[in-house]
């Protein structure tokens, strides 16, 4: 998988962007600290934090015990009390273990308290299926924390993305969630030098179209700029959107490119019901946009099942390629 | 930590296990050690995808602590739990079809290395989460207790694992209640990269026992003996209805945590010398010495165990793959419409 960009400008791969944001973040912040398990020496479980540890030492760069609960409940506590902890999660599926303070203290402390307290924490779940790790190491549960009020969720699909949305995060006064996908870390793209930020909030249109809107997430944005490149070659005209955030959601770049196209594919990988594609089809429906569809909206998403080891099995119950052409043909065909 | 031999010199496994479940114990940890060979070597010829855990070096504690168990007996493993199959029983091809993700496997190929359970033998499974065993351990003990069944669970974990909170909740509970489990913690001196000495704040996970008024012992884990000594009073002292124990092995991997390890928060020096303190090694040694097994006798029980798992190979490379049809058979025990 490789971004199409010039060879000129400077790539780097999502992993390393992503270390890259830290070690700005950390160079002009002595508040910011790394917490997570294997983080330091080991360099993280996909070798994200890398090499930081030796430049910025283990007291900024600190290796956990074997404690999401307790780990995430410390950065919570911190954030509100004068440090930026970036809180890794080795595996998103473990931070079902840190879920209490998520949900109930990092996400409400702010407003149980009338606004007294911020909590400006950063956590960082490693998600999605591909690696072979099977049921409990490949989960995409990003839709868990966006159903909460009082957090921010973010995906992103690219290295230059990945970079600006953490440097976004920690400039964030609330605590913002980062879901990455494993698939992507090794991935190469563009990415700009120095400080920036990306605005947390908003959704990118990666490409232009006319006759379908399809609207992706984390990984799915890559397969559905793949597909819609073979969807040109038929006449098929087609508009990828990268969501980028989940919570809250960029409603008018949405609601936008439905009324121009009036055709929906969402494509996603976590499980497909109850989830992003019910909340984008859900806001095109109740919105002036319902009346452009042209077609019913397509939703595709992962099976109803957990994420098997065998890999054809894991490959057949996540959205791939041929799927989203399928839906795509279909709805300029008007066949459904 | 205990002295592993009893008044009259007799190491205590000598003196407790007829020659043919010592022969049969050794046969057992020569197929953990060949099946987890066997599994790298498939890896490394790119025949299976995912991760692994090998617990190389770690035998002695795995058939140590299920020598007094029988099939109603339960387990609870963890995702370094081949070793722990294979002690409570297991079939090797079935195991190794499961690696390959295929149906003939014990997860029908939905699950591989770090899923294997086989609760017919009483193994109620390896678990992909740190820690994700130790309360279900305590369920089964409740069920054992509630049902009247005399069963006795053991409870695999490692010393990473004595840091959730699954650890503390679990042993507290299985205290109170007076629960038949032995917690048994397989001290391999690091959760991944993190060693105890910065993780734990205790010197001895056993001494963690204390808080919850239970007994609490550190034993060397590659004397199986010593091993089958500390586990068997636990398991006795919980089938008599007393309650938990704690029980730490101490012991090391060989390996690296799982393939993405390189290594670089131990040394050499230090894998070397515990790989001088082979468990399979010093279990031979214990067998011939006591005129248990001779030299040549050892010999074909590792032979044995070469062929058992070349057979499973084949086995497992021949079997077929699950059917994409059926991804999502077994979510619920009746199909429902999504
Ligand atoms: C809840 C949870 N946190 C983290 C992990 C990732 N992980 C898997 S094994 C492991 C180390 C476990 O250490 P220990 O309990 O000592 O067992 P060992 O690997 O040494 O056998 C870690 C951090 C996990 N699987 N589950
Ligand atoms: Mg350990």
């Amino acid at each position: 998988m490789n971004m199409h960009s010039k060879t000129d400008l400077r790539e780097l791969s999502y992993a390393e962007a992503i270390r890259e944001a830290m070690d700005i973040a950390m160079a002009r912040d002595e508040r910011v600290i790394l917490m997570g398990e294997d983080i330091g020496v080991y360099g993280g479980a996909f070798g994200v934090t890398g090499e930081l540890v030796e430049k910025y030492g283990t007291d900024r760069v600190m290796d956990t015990p074997i404690s999401e609960l307790g780990g995430a409940g410390v950065a919570v506590g911190a954030a509100m009390t004068g440090l930026r902890p970036i809180f890794e999660f080795q595996f998103s599926d473990f931070a079902t273990l840190g879920m209490e303070q998520i949900v109930n203290q990092a996400a409400k402390i702010r407003y149980m308290l009338g606004g007294a307290v911020s909590v400006p924490v950063v956590m960082r779940f490693p998600s999605g299926s591909g690696t072979g790790a099977a049921a409990q190491h490949s989960q995409s549960l990003e839709a868990w924390t966006a159903h909460v009020p009082g957090l921010k969720v973010v995906q992103p699909a690219t290295p230059a993305d990945a970079k600006g949305l953490l440097l976004a995060a920690l400039e964030d006064p609330d605590p913002v969630m980062i879901y990455e996908h494993k698939i992507l870390y090794k991935m190469k793209g563009h990415v700009p030098e120095g400080y920036y930020t990306t605005p947390i909030g908003k959704a990118a249109v990666m490409r232009e179209g006319k006759d379908l809107t399809i609207i992706a997430t984390s990984i799915m944005v890559h397969k559905a700029l793949d597909a819609a490149q073979t969807l040109a070659a038929e006449g098929i005209d087609a508009e990828v959107i990268d969501l980028r955030t989940i919570r809250p959601m960029d409603r008018d770049t949405v609601l936008t490119s439905v009324r121009k196209t009036g055709r929906l594919v969402c494509v996603y990988e976590a499980v497909k019901t109850l989830g992003v594609g019910a909340e984008v089809s859900a806001m095109v429906a109740e919105s002036d946009a319902f009346d452009y569809l042209d077609a019913p909206i397509i939703r595709l998403g992962g099976a109803e099942c957990p994420i098997p080891y065998n890999p054809e099995l894991e490959k057949a119950v996540v959205p791939q390629v041929p799927d989203i052409l399928e839906a795509a043909r279909n709805l300029a065909k008007g066949r459904v | 930590m205990r002295d592993t031999v009893t008044p009259n010199n007799i190491p205590y496994a000598i003196a407790r296990y007829s020659a043919e479940e010592l022969k049969d114990a050794l046969k057992k940890m020569y197929l953990i050690r060949k099946f987890e060979e066997g599994a790298e070597d498939s890896y490394m010829r790119g025949l299976i995808h995912g991760t692994m855990h090998l617990s190389i070096g770690q035998e002695a504690s795995a058939v140590g602590s299920c020598m007094s168990l029988s099939d109603e007996d339960k387990i609870t493993s963890t995702h370094r739990g081949h070793g722990h199959c294979v002690a409570k029983g297991a079939d090797l091809s079935r195991m190794f079809a499961e690696f390959f993700g295929k149906e003939s496997g014990y997860c029908k190929g939905r699950g591989g290395s770090m899923h294997i359970a086989d609760p017919s033998k009483g193994n109620l499974g390896a678990n992909g989460i740190v820690g994700g065993g130790l309360p279900i351990a305590v369920g089964a003990a409740l069920s054992a207790k509630r049902l009247g069944t005399g069963a006795v669970t053991v409870c695999f974990f490692g010393d990473g694992a004595n840091n959730e909170g699954a650890f503390h909740e679990a042993l507290n509970m299985a205290s109170v209640w007076k629960l038949p489990v032995v917690f048994v913690c397989e001290n391999n001196k690091y959760g991944m990269s993190t060693s105890t000495e910065r993780s734990t704040s205790v010197k001895n996970i056993a001494d963690r026992a204390v808080a919850y008024a239970m007994p609490g012992v550190t034993v060397d884990g590659n004397d199986f003996s010593a091993v089958t000594e500390a586990v068997d009073a636990a398991v006795e002292r919980a089938r008599n209805g007393e309650g938990p124990s704690l029980v730490e092995n101490v012991t090391y991997r060989w390996r690296g945590h799982s393939k993405s390890d390189r290594n670089r928060y131990r040394t050499k020096e230090e894998i070397a010398d515990w790989q001088s303190r082979d468990p399979i090694a010093a279990m031979a040694k214990l067998l011939t010495d006591h005129k248990i097994a001779t030299e040549d006798e050892v010999a074909g029980i590792e032979a044995d165990a070469t062929r058992i798992i070349e057979e499973a190979i084949a086995f497992a490379t021949e079997g077929a793959n699950p059917k994409i049809e059926e991804v999502t058979r077994d979510v619920y025990t009746e199909e429902t419409a999504s």
